[in-house]
């Protein structure tokens, strides 16, 4: 009994092995993102993500040598109390430290029988010590990259650090109001929701319309018609970029939201009429033949009955279009660029004028998969749905 | 529906359906059917839309006439002044590296796809599986974009802090700029595109798994047949309209895909595609002719899978 158990978890090893290193190929670069967007910048740039929680510079060293009289927390020693930042002030450098460290104290080596730190473990102790007294205090974790990038700033410091100086760059008022400063992430969530709101529900109302006209109303054409959308499923909007942004300039449109809600009406009709029409079609025939008899007209078939039993679909298209107007970035930029910008170009334009500045980008990035995440995971079921009756029939 | 009359009730006017389709078909006219017609136009003209494209000529140049614009987006990336070098530029240029993203991506997405199917249906930790590799399908590419280019950091300091050269400098091997070394480059973008869209893949296949019955799966294992045998002599042939449907569907997307190689390379280094190269043209070097030629290449491409979606789509209303 036992013995077969054991073969069946070694036979089952390869499995689970499999399983779990893809599950971990696919997770681990975003946690990545995560973590590194929690780090100070500084420790960023000096280890890797996966080193957050290994000794800080100068931690060792100085457990291993200061510790024993000190303590860990410096607090040891009442009359060389190392977390009071007047004491640790007077040993900014290595080289202060060590002239202390070389005295005599009480006739005693300061050292007692240990060696002289190198010049080296001198500056790293130096740096532990100050971050005992909170001087220039590094903590592990921080959630300043997430409030530069929300106020976009770009300066050496930090928002909070800048403000509390008063020496914050022209642009940021050091209020509430820096959420909106057109260069911060806070502006480009305002944006990508006031872009994909209409852009979302305008498609699927048309769509509604649309599908139940293909679904339940009798016209000529309606099979050719319905074969042309599903040819045009598949064009890609660079085929009409370029007469539409001429037309655009035209009309004075190019930077403005109703433009871009036009745009993605236009190109998510094609889908949303297909899932509407095949959803709608579904629906038992009966049901709207005994409502036509009860002298129910098309408008109040489609309004009392259609539309409440199409919510299925329409939750499966919402989500669909939502993600794909959120994650867009061809449209906001060629429509929208830098006049209004939404999350994706933001993250995009940081990425070509700040090179490596990793620790606004993970924190950006992290920002603009925050909503599309908790809509994911919560209506998951639907978008899977969505997503088979598009692929799978269609 | 072309089969089954609507009964007599039902018709109520002639009027009424096109009340329905008004606002679907003017938004669908405006911003999809008579843009294209303009594009296609537009692509005959020379950059700023105003002269025919044969006045962009050159003297002394080779010259397509009013093709003149499509000479430019498909011969312009390739050095023709040996065999050698034209393949050599070949598969640098944006078609070169459009079917390289083809071929990589596609069948990794399909692949990893199905496996991941058939694996994740044998633990009892599949939802979870399952949900973690669709995850990236809610992630802009932009975001990935991000995600992966932390990954492929690379530092010149000691300490990479970018996972995959930490990963090789600590097997003893030297660092490696992935986004700046052709060849490599293109393969890790490709890499960031199988990342996000595998786990759209993988669901269709499972549910098409998922419909396979179990007697005919029981009825090979009684007969003897290995996993392995199962999958490729039951389990595949079965689910072949589903493969197939998935890979025409990926194929599309590919070919649509920009935002990768915008922001993570910006097309630089060799590693144009046909998608970011239209926006190039277009945006960057304002020249609406080449860039419009670009497009119709684009939809040139995609017209095969066009003709192919709607005659599945007649074959299944035939079916039901």
């Amino acid at each position: 009994m036992n013995k077969s158990k054991i073969n069946h978890f070694f036979n089952r090893l390869p499995l689970h092995l499999a399983v779990i290193g893809l599950m971990l190929i696919w997770v681990v670069p975003a946690i990545g993102l995560l973590v590194t967007s929690l780090r100070p910048v500084q420790a960023i740039n000096t280890n890797g993500w996966w080193m957050t929680l290994a000794a800080l510079p100068g931690e060792e060293e100085y457990n291993q040598l200061c510790a024993d009289c000190h303590g860990t927390d410096g607090k040891d020693l009442p009359e060389a109390d190392l977390s009071d930042p007047e004491v640790v002030g007077l040993f900014p450098r290595s080289i202060q430290l060590l002239a202390m460290l070389g005295q005599e104290i009480d006739g005693q080596p300061h050292m007692g029988t240990l060696p002289l730190p190198d010049a080296q473990q001198a500056a790293d102790i130096a740096t532990q010590m100050k971050r005992l007294a909170g001087i220039e205090s590094q903590p592990r974790l921080t959630l300043n990259n997430y409030i530069d990038s929300m106020v976009g700033y770009r300066g050496t410091k930090n928002y909070l650090a800048d403000c509390e100086a008063g020496v914050q760059a022209s642009g940021i008022n050091c209020n509430i109001s820096d959420l909106l400063n057109p260069r911060g992430m806070g502006r480009a969530f305002v944006n990508s929701v006031i872009v994909t709101v209409p852009a979302t529900i305008l498609p699927i109302l048309f769509a509604a319309f649309a599908g139940y006209a293909f679904a339940w109303l009798d016209f000529k054409g309606r099979y050719f018609l319905f074969a042309i959308l599903v040819g045009l499923q598949v064009i890609p909007l660079q085929m009409t970029l370029v007469p539409i942004s001429r037309m655009y300039a035209e009309l004075g449109l190019n930077g403005s939201f109703l433009g871009v809600w036009l745009f993605h009406t236009g190109f998510g009709m094609p889908y949303s009429i297909y899932l509407m029409r095949n959803f709608l079609g579904t629906l038992p025939r009966d049901l709207f033949e005994s409502a036509y008899l009860d002298g129910a007209s098309h408008w109040t078939a489609f309004r009392m009955l259609a539309l409440p039993l199409a919510m299925p679909a329409v939750a499966s298209l919402a989500i669909f279009q939502f993600l794909w107007v959120w994650n867009d970035l061809l449209v906001a930029l060629v429509f929208l660029g830098g006049t209004k910008p939404v999350m994706t170009y933001q993250i995009s334009n940081m990425v070509s004028s700040l090179g490596a500045g990793w620790h606004l980008l993970t924190a950006s990035a992290f920002l603009s998969m925050l909503l599309p995440m908790v809509i994911f995971f919560a209506f998951q079921r639907y978008f899977v749905r969505g997503m088979l009756a598009g692929a799978v029939k269609g | 529906m072309a089969n089954s009359p609507t009964p007599q009730i039902m018709k109520q006017g002639q009027l009424t359906p096109w009340l329905y389709l008004a606002p679907a078909i003017l938004v669908m006219a405006f911003f999809i059917i008579y843009p294209m017609f303009t594009t296609i136009s537009l692509s005959f003209k020379n950059g700023d839309g105003t002269q025919p494209a044969s006045t962009t000529c050159m003297e002394g140049k080779p010259c397509w006439g009013i093709f003149e614009n499509y000479r430019y987006a498909l011969t312009a990336e390739v050095d023709s002044s040996s065999l050698q070098a034209a393949w050599k530029t070949f598969w640098v240029s944006s078609y070169g590296n459009t079917i390289k993203w083809i071929a990589l991506m596609v069948s990794g997405t399909v692949s990893v796809g199905l496996l991941f199917a058939v694996l994740a249906e044998r633990v009892k930790y599949e939802a979870l599986a399952k949900s973690i590799i669709f995850m990236p399908m809610a992630i802009s590419f932009v975001g990935a974009g991000v995600i992966w280019g932390f990954v492929y950091n690379y530092g010149t300091g000691a300490d990479q802090i970018g996972l995959l050269n930490a990963i090789i400098t600590g097997l003893g091997f030297k660092p490696m700029a992935f986004m700046s070394t052709p060849g490599i480059n293109t393969l890790a973008l490709v890499v960031v595109g199988i990342w996000t869209w595998t786990g759209f893949c993988m669901t269709v296949l499972a549910a098409a798994l998922k419909s396979v019955p179990d007697e005919v799966l029981e009825a090979a294992r009684v007969d003897g047949a290995s996993e392995w045998r199962v999958f490729w002599a039951v389990m595949v042939p079965i689910i072949m309209p589903t493969i197939t449907v998935v890979v025409t569907t990926m194929v599309i997307n590919v070919l649509k895909l920009f935002d990768i190689v915008y922001v993570m390379t910006g097309g630089n280094y060799g590693t144009e595609v046909i998608a970011n190269r239209m926006y190039t043209e277009m945006y960057i070097n304002f020249n609406t002719g080449r860039g419009t030629a670009v497009a119709v290449i684009l939809v040139v491409l995609i017209i095969p899978f066009i003709y192919m979606n709607i005659r599945r789509f007649l074959e299944q209303e035939a079916m039901r």
